[in-house]
């Protein structure tokens, strides 16, 4: 990335749009924050005023029921007004465009916008063509970027392995296709990690996936050999009639993670998986749901993401003034 | 009618072999002498060119001026001035027009709206297939016979070969042209960026080479059982330089043109999601830039087009894939080719060539050079003189370039088409 803008002139966030161009200090510091929003879920009163009298409106042009109640908690939390509005598909089909969309609500004295869309650089585009003072938050375009859900699963990882430095991370199932996945590896690249392994069926695969700093494999059973975090992909049903997969079920059988091939990693090895999750497609349940699993820990560390990543967002205003 | 004297101007005139100081005489419309006066020659307008180029008017085989149908974006009369500017005295223009050129009155409009234009020398593409949906042929004859060209795909891909066999049986039964942008339909799938590293990083659907090389590896089999003669347009990769040369060493009649831009940028060089880099064919890498530079050297690429596409603002505004595809590239053309001769990759009469000479053989044009009794079609040029691209200076209505605020050097300060000044720089 040739220019940054996600961050302001002191090298705050100003928008949060992709791992791409943050540095681990800054990654670092999201997690640190997220950290200290993280007790206030077992007490009395979920609330700080942190972003009181701020307006943030959820952007929803693809839809989406986890990532937008987290969102919404998120900002409910911290204090903000909040809005959620789910675009079906895109109101370009009423003939009006994004940038339309996006100038009507900044005539409402908008301060974040959290953006969702189906195309990749969506969220890009509407930071370039904002006001100045609103703040954008990627919560996926496309097949580009997905950074919260990103930093929410280095959250967890870290949570229970403490340090990346000595960690081997695989990726598993549809790399071509996931922002997730892209997010991921930048963001534990970022941090550190001692290798990203990327397992699929080429079909599956980005054709310069290599170029992204990974090792690759096309085998379950060997791949997972000294794994310390096994992160699972959703397979979507259209894969299979767009002739990139023969069946769910031969997937499984090659691709999806059960309790023999758990055994295959280490034996602390833990088990993610961004959800929604396609039992016996993916996963089998009694790994979904089993000792090794931190697939539920990963949806309450998604609010303590968010809260941090708004806050610090929001913070550069008040840092400028 | 007007006579003009171009004086003391480096001429450089490629099929004529010449490339001198000297002096061009015009009258009646045509070159009437190079460097010796004709008797009685009296002037009614001169052009000093001293420590200018004096050559050719540029040839351009593939331009969109966005009529009819697309009048938002650009206007004939809008373009023209474009053109004018960068010495460009000849346009071929691609067939997608909305309606298609695939009836004779399309072709008589595209005509019409020419002479309004006061730029006639647009020279219509016609649809190689009704409606460019590679179903049913068009009328070539009467298309030809309403002053088309050429025919060609645009940027459609022919989805079934026994049609584009047979349209090629058809175009070469008329000594027909087929100008073809060869890109296969299922392997390109929707995509808007070169499969390769920045795509797979930025998650933008992807067009791989091969979407170009196998609809060029095929068209090129059919070349030799139709006997058909054919022209591929803006090729952008490395394989398909080395299957033209393969294909010229073998014997078959075809020819070949890149895309100016295509001979600069990389996937590397495009700005994050900045739709000013979304074309078609896609930036490929560095190592098919460079083959098809080689290719434009050794004469395996014949000629260069500006694949000039102006776009309203509209169009352009938007997150990458959902933009439009397309470069308004005629006034970058002459210092886009300057810049490959101040580089080394070619000579400045090779890159006049590929500008003139060759497009007009690719045509069976009586014009490309200076040749006395051709129309004269002349550009006249300062290779030294800096300009800026930025509103002062652009001409086209459409300002979709990635190099907008970059400055160049080398500029047209005169433009003659038929014998007519159509642009001088004040």
């Amino acid at each position: 990335m040739t220019e940054n803008i996600q961050l302001n002139s002191e090298g705050k966030l100003k928008h949060f749009l992709s791992i791409e161009g943050l540095n681990k200090t800054l990654l670092t510091e999201i997690l640190d924050i997220a950290d200290s929003f993280i007790g206030m879920n077992d007490q009395q009163i979920k609330k700080v005023p942190l972003l009181r009298g701020k307006t943030i409106v959820n952007l929803f042009f693809e839809n989406s029921t986890r990532t937008r109640t987290t969102f919404e908690l998120a900002a409910k939390r911290l204090s903000a007004d909040v809005l959620s509005m789910s675009i079906a598909t895109s109101s370009t089909s009423k003939g009006e465009s994004l940038l339309d969309t996006i100038r009507n609500l900044e005539a409402m004295f908008v301060d974040m916008f959290v953006v969702r869309h189906a195309i990749s650089g969506a969220a890009h585009f509407i930071a370039q063509h904002t006001a100045p003072h609103i703040s954008v938050i990627n919560a996926g375009d496309g097949q580009h970027a997905h950074p919260t859900q990103a930093m929410l699963d280095m959250f967890t990882i870290r949570q229970v392995k403490q340090d990346f430095s000595n960690l081997r991370v695989a990726i598993i199932g549809d790399i071509l296709h996931s922002r997730v996945a892209r997010s991921q590896i930048q963001a534990l690249n970022t941090l550190g990690a001692a290798e990203v392994r990327v397992i699929a069926p080429k079909t599956l695969l980005p054709s310069h996936v290599e170029s992204l700093g990974v090792n690759v494999s096309h085998d379950l059973t060997s791949g997972l050999k000294d794994i310390d975090v096994i992160i699972m992909l959703r397979l979507q049903k259209e894969r299979m009639t767009s002739a990139l997969l023969p069946s769910e079920s031969e997937y499984f059988k090659c691709f999806g993670l059960t309790e023999a091939k758990l055994k295959i990693a280490k034996p602390d090895a833990i088990v993610m998986h961004p959800g929604p999750i396609n039992r016996g497609v993916e996963i089998d349940s009694k790994v979904a749901d089993g000792p090794q699993s931190v697939i539920l820990k990963q949806v309450s560390n998604g609010i303590a993401i968010r809260m941090a990543v708004m806050a610090m967002a929001m913070q550069k205003q008040g840092a400028v003034g | 009618m007007s006579q003009i004297l171009i004086k003391q101007g480096h001429i450089i005139d490629p099929a004529n072999n010449i490339n001198r100081i000297g002096d061009v005489y015009i009258a009646e419309g045509k070159v009437v002498s190079v460097t010796h006066e004709p008797a009685g020659f009296k002037p009614t307008t001169v052009i000093d060119a001293t420590h200018k180029v004096i050559c050719p008017g540029f040839i351009d085989l593939s331009t969109r001026l966005r009529e009819p149908g697309q009048s938002r974006k650009a206007t004939f009369k809008s373009e023209a001035i474009a053109a004018a500017s960068a010495g460009v005295t000849t346009m071929c223009l691609q067939p997608d027009t909305n309606p298609v050129i695939d009836t004779p009155a399309v072709a008589e409009l595209i005509k019409e709206l020419a002479e309004k234009a006061d730029y006639p020398q647009i020279y219509p593409i016609a649809a190689l297939t009704r409606k460019l949906e590679g179903t049913e042929l068009s009328s070539m004859l009467s298309l030809k016979q309403a002053g088309c060209i050429a025919v060609g795909n645009a940027q459609q891909a022919v989805k079934n070969l026994l049609i584009l066999r047979r349209a090629m049986e058809y175009a070469a039964s008329h000594d027909l042209l087929v100008m073809f942008r060869p890109n296969d339909y299922w392997l390109g799938n929707n995509g808007c960026a070169h499969e390769g590293a920045v795509a797979t990083r930025y998650g933008l659907p992807s067009i791989p080479d091969e979407a170009e090389t196998i609809a060029l590896a095929q068209c090129l089999e059919l070349v030799e059982l139709t006997g058909c003669r054919m022209h591929f347009g803006q090729l952008s990769c490395k394989r398909s330089v080395i299957k033209i040369y393969q294909a010229k060493k073998y014997g078959l009649n075809v020819s070949a043109d890149v895309a100016i831009h295509q001979l600069h940028l990389t996937e590397n060089d495009m700005i994050p999601f900045d739709s000013s880099y979304h074309v078609l064919p896609p930036f490929r890498n560095e190592e098919d830039r460079q083959y098809l530079r080689q290719g434009l050297a050794s004469g395996t690429l014949n000629s260069i087009c500006s694949d000039h596409q102006p776009h309203d603002i509209d169009a352009k505004l938007g997150a990458f894939p959902e933009t439009e595809p397309g470069v308004s590239s005629l006034e970058t053309l002459l210092p886009l080719m300057l810049k490959l001769v101040t580089q080394g990759e070619i000579t400045l009469v090779q890159g006049i060539a590929a500008l003139s000479e060759n497009p007009a053989r690719v045509l069976h044009l009586n014009s490309g050079a200076l040749t006395v009794g051709y129309a004269a079609d002349i550009c006249v040029f300062d290779p030294e003189l800096t300009w800026q691209v930025n509103a002062d200076n652009w001409k086209s209505q459409g300002i979709n370039t990635p190099f907008w605020g970059q400055e160049f050097k080398g500029r047209v300060t005169h433009t003659i088409q038929a014998g007519k000044m159509i642009y001088s720089l004040e």
